[in-house]
């Protein structure tokens, strides 16, 4: 179903704490949805954000959250038992396209809303994950799709970013005359989308990438969110090349709480308060 | 499309989105104009930085919405960039401020008439803040007060927004009519409601209380632009539910020369605008009239009058 209305109250069933920072909450509960779309998530008392579905079955749903806010901290100190509220799916959620030529870039907890969608996906997609270090890898064990990983300190994998491994991966494809990819999903910092986008420009390679503003309404009315002429709620949160061409914020700049456009690397500070 | 004037600007249609509905950016206040909105209103401006409330701020309830957005606004001084995008625009722009008081009405108000929108939006009518707009719009004197105030430091045309809650509307209107307002738009949202979730066994909204909007308040919207139609001469932009072509015609038979859209964009998505515009010709096609002849046209005969 979808909770397009009231917030619908549901308990937590389960809880897996990955590392120091990310864990998931499990609900038992049937949800109509598509890899990208994002739910509402209100704390009674506390506050009301977007999360992205991590995990997705035909009976049960789970969202991953990083603790790094007022907000997030209070989230993963829930327990089995707990009611929260939840609002959506809302969004667009990602075009799947079902190939084996298909790559999915995710960086940090961008992990979290790819992963519905990395198990749609032709097996023999390109899978790129980067994070800090080892110990942030994102849900470590959960494919049987082979990862390339990356991380700041070479703690696992190539040392570096997530962009050095798909521009080799795109530069071996062209020197073994191997067709190029059909589409480049990411979702991480959205410097390294930024990043990922402009590698995929320069190789006439589509992708899609998942914006995050900050939302009030989640469907499409309050204006809280726009990103250019595009309200990252409703038209988004997963954005393809053609739109972001046409999107001068992509990277650049956000909307604070009152409405103001800054920088986005003042944006970023700020949600992470 | 069907162009019209209003107040000496004209108008690619006869709809305006209503205030505080996307109208964050230059950006998306151009999407909506290009999608058939004749008039776009920016998101209230303040006299200083402000962050509204916490989430939940607004819920569709499925039959109208309730918000307690609470006014955010970057304040009127933190907008440069979005003034430089918006003097180079191509479609008329309505500039909503608000203040807590009449000097800080007059402050902004000074500010963004320079700034060169062609209308100003007075909002003296928002129920979703402690100390800011409602009070001044649900008392004669006050919002006479307001209203000639802010009249005496800009150079465009001034629009008051009223509120539902006040006891007669059809007074308060003519009280800024009479402290030089240009036009009327009413309805803000109506209440405040609460929303409680029984299982939470809270009110939903972070402020616990919100304004009504949507369909569900489309009949007090129309009652008041019935009643400040009979009290005032100037124009009504009325709004309030107002979700399909048919809606329209019955805000332009009220009394209405214009009619706002706002929740509407949850229900039928920003296409609402082109949508409402091809829905209010049909209507008036197949009836064999125009807009013009069915402002006011529920009021008794001797009480019509129009002017556009």
């Amino acid at each position: 179903m979808i909770a397009e209305h009231m917030p619908l109250m549901i308990e937590v069933v389960e809880k897996t704490v990955h590392n120091s920072i990310y864990s998931t909450l499990f609900f038992d509960f049937t949800i109509d949805f598509r890899p990208g779309q994002f739910v509402m998530l209100w704390l009674p008392g506390v506050d009301e954000k977007p999360y992205s579905l991590s995990y997705h079955t035909p009976t049960r749903f789970g969202i991953t959250i990083e603790a790094k806010g007022t907000f997030s901290r209070r989230a993963v100190d829930l327990a089995p038992g707990d009611l929260v509220g939840i609002r959506g799916p809302f969004g667009n959620g990602f075009d799947i396209i079902f190939s084996p030529r298909t790559a999915v870039v995710a960086g940090g907890c961008g992990m979290a809303p790819l992963a519905p969608l990395v198990t749609k996906l032709h097996p023999e997609l390109c899978f790129i994950h980067g994070a800090r270090t080892k110990e942030f890898i994102l849900f470590p064990d959960r494919f049987d799709v082979a990862r390339h990983i990356a991380t700041d300190d070479g703690s696992l994998g190539h040392k570096g970013l997530v962009t050095d491994l798909l521009a080799a991966e795109i530069q071996r494809r062209m020197e073994q005359n191997q067709p190029k990819f059909d589409m480049v999903y990411a979702c991480g910092p959205e410097i390294m989308m930024h990043a990922v986008f402009t590698l995929c420009e320069s190789h006439l390679i589509p992708c899609q990438v998942s914006l995050e503003r900050y939302m009030r309404c989640g469907f499409g009315v309050c204006g809280a969110c726009v990103c250019g002429d595009r309200v990252v709620c409703k038209d988004g949160p997963v954005f393809d090349s053609e739109q972001l061409r046409n999107m001068d914020e992509f990277n650049r700049t956000a909307l604070l709480k009152s409405g103001r456009e800054v920088p986005l690397p003042e944006y970023v500070t700020w949600r992470c308060q | 499309m069907n162009p019209v004037t209003f107040l000496g600007k004209l108008l690619k249609s006869p709809l305006v989105l209503a205030s505080g509905i996307l109208g964050n950016n230059a950006g998306i206040l151009e999407r909506v104009h290009k999608a058939g909105c004749g008039l776009v209103t920016m998101k209230s401006i303040g006299p200083a930085p402000r962050d509204g409330h916490k989430n939940p701020t607004v819920i569709d309830l499925g039959y109208g919405m309730i918000n307690a957005v609470g006014l955010p606004t970057p304040g009127y001084g933190h907008m440069d960039v979005e003034w430089q995008v918006l003097a180079d625009r191509t479609f008329p722009l309505n500039a909503s401020i608000y203040g807590g008081s009449v000097k800080e009405f007059i402050t902004v108000a000074q500010f963004v008439s320079d700034q060169g929108p062609d209308f100003i939006e007075i909002n003296i009518s928002c129920p979703n803040s402690d100390h800011h707009g409602m009070l001044f719009g649900v008392d004669e004197k006050a919002a006479f007060a307001v209203t000639s105030a802010v009249k005496r430091v800009i150079s465009v045309p001034l629009i008051a927004k009223l509120t539902p809650a006040a006891p007669d509307i059809g007074k308060i209107a003519k009280a800024c009519e009479d402290a030089g307002a240009d036009a009327i738009c009413a309805i803000n949202t109506a209440g405040p409601g609460m929303v409680i979730d029984i299982e939470a066994q809270m009110p939903v909204l972070a402020f616990k209380k919100g304004g009504l909007s949507g369909p569900m308040i489309k009949p007090i919207a129309v009652r008041c632009v019935y009643d400040i139609y009979n009290a005032v001469s100037i124009p009504i932009i009325g709004l309030g539910g107002v979700t399909t072509g048919e809606d329209a015609v019955e805000m332009f038979m009220a009394g209405a020369t214009l009619a706002g859209i706002g929740s509407a964009v949850r229900y039928r998505g920003i296409e609402v605008f082109n949508q409402v515009n091809r829905e209010l010709n049909d209507w008036l096609t197949a009836h064999h009239t125009t807009r013009d002849a069915v402002i006011g046209a529920a009021h008794e005969a001797r009480d019509r009058r129009h002017t556009p």
